[in-house]
């Protein structure tokens, strides 16, 4: 997985910050099973409101999570489909350049060898 | 893992790197073991072309590979996956053909909409160094292209994602 991230490096960077973070990356697995307020999730987390607050801002910005806010309560979704969906497609992509590149590799092969033949015929 | 970036390549596996460049840019590059012109033929002769383009290791069954490869002159692949019951095709027109230097072709099974595929062979030391340019005419186009065959959230991605940062 190296490589991928070492290409789309520049491109995910807030993400990975975002999630450089054991308890927004909980806050993630969490949205994962089910929407919650930031008040669940600072109870769930044994956090201050304040600070869970500062947590959904960070990955809300990364484009991780987002917020909707219904009446005084503030519910927190997964958001992570754009960053899942390019990652996994460059990866498949890769791989098929790969594949290409490992059989563009042996018929190249096969035409320096004939080139090499016929030169040597020639002379 | 950086050492194979530059052009200093000749003894290190050639390595690949796949890159969004923009918002609609979308870059492969990588070194070949040949000069240009014997590159140049594999992408240019139906016969070899259609041996490498639509790997067998990736699932794919090619049933048919036309190549005009001239400016103007269109082309044509046919092929099934598993997954899709009716077989599918890639066609567009050559906009470009520069030996062994350049080629530039259209994407045209999605209709008007397709990227460009800008290919450059540029000869270093004996090697070809291939760039292989997709330019899509919006950002959308490439997130629509992206977001295609997406899978959703659940215990496998999140092990994905782990490995993921693990190594970042």
């Amino acid at each position: 997985m190296n490589r991928v991230v070492q290409h789309i490096r520049t491109h995910l960077d807030a993400s990975f910050a975002a999630l450089s973070d054991a308890t927004r990356r909980g806050v993630l697995e969490q949205l994962g099973c089910a929407d919650a307020s930031i008040t669940d999730l600072a109870d769930k987390f044994s956090m201050t409101l304040t600070g869970m607050k500062k947590h959904v801002g960070v990955l809300e910005r990364a484009g991780l999570v987002t917020t909707e806010k219904v009446g005084r309560v503030r519910t927190c979704k997964l958001g992570l489909r754009r960053l899942e969906e390019e990652v996994m497609w460059i990866e498949r992509y890769r791989q098929l350049w790969d594949a290409r590149f490992d059989e563009l590799d042996k018929v190249v092969e096969e035409l320096k060898r004939k080139e090499r033949a016929n030169e040597r015929r020639k002379k | 893992m950086n050492a194979g970036r530059s052009s200093q390549a000749s003894h290190v596996k050639h390595r690949m790197s796949v890159e969004r460049r923009s918002e609609r840019e979308l870059v492969v590059t990588r070194t070949v073991d040949a000069p240009p012109h014997i590159v140049f033929e594999a992408w240019t002769k139906a016969e070899l072309f259609q041996r490498w383009w639509v790997p067998k290791s990736f699932g794919l069954d090619l049933l048919s590979c036309e190549l005009d490869v001239r400016v103007g002159g269109t082309y044509r692949l046919v092929f099934r996956h598993p997954s899709a019951p009716e077989p599918m095709a890639f066609h567009g027109r050559y906009l470009d053909v520069t030996p062994p230097s350049r080629l530039v072709w259209t994407n045209e099974e999605a209709g008007g909409d397709g990227q460009v595929t800008t290919v450059t062979f540029e000869a270093r030391g004996g090697q070809t160094h291939l760039v292989i340019h997709d330019l899509y005419p919006s950002k959308e186009a490439l997130d629509e292209a992206m977001s295609s065959g997406s899978t959703n959230w659940n215990d496998e991605t999140f092990d994905q994602l782990d490995e993921f940062l693990a190594s970042a």
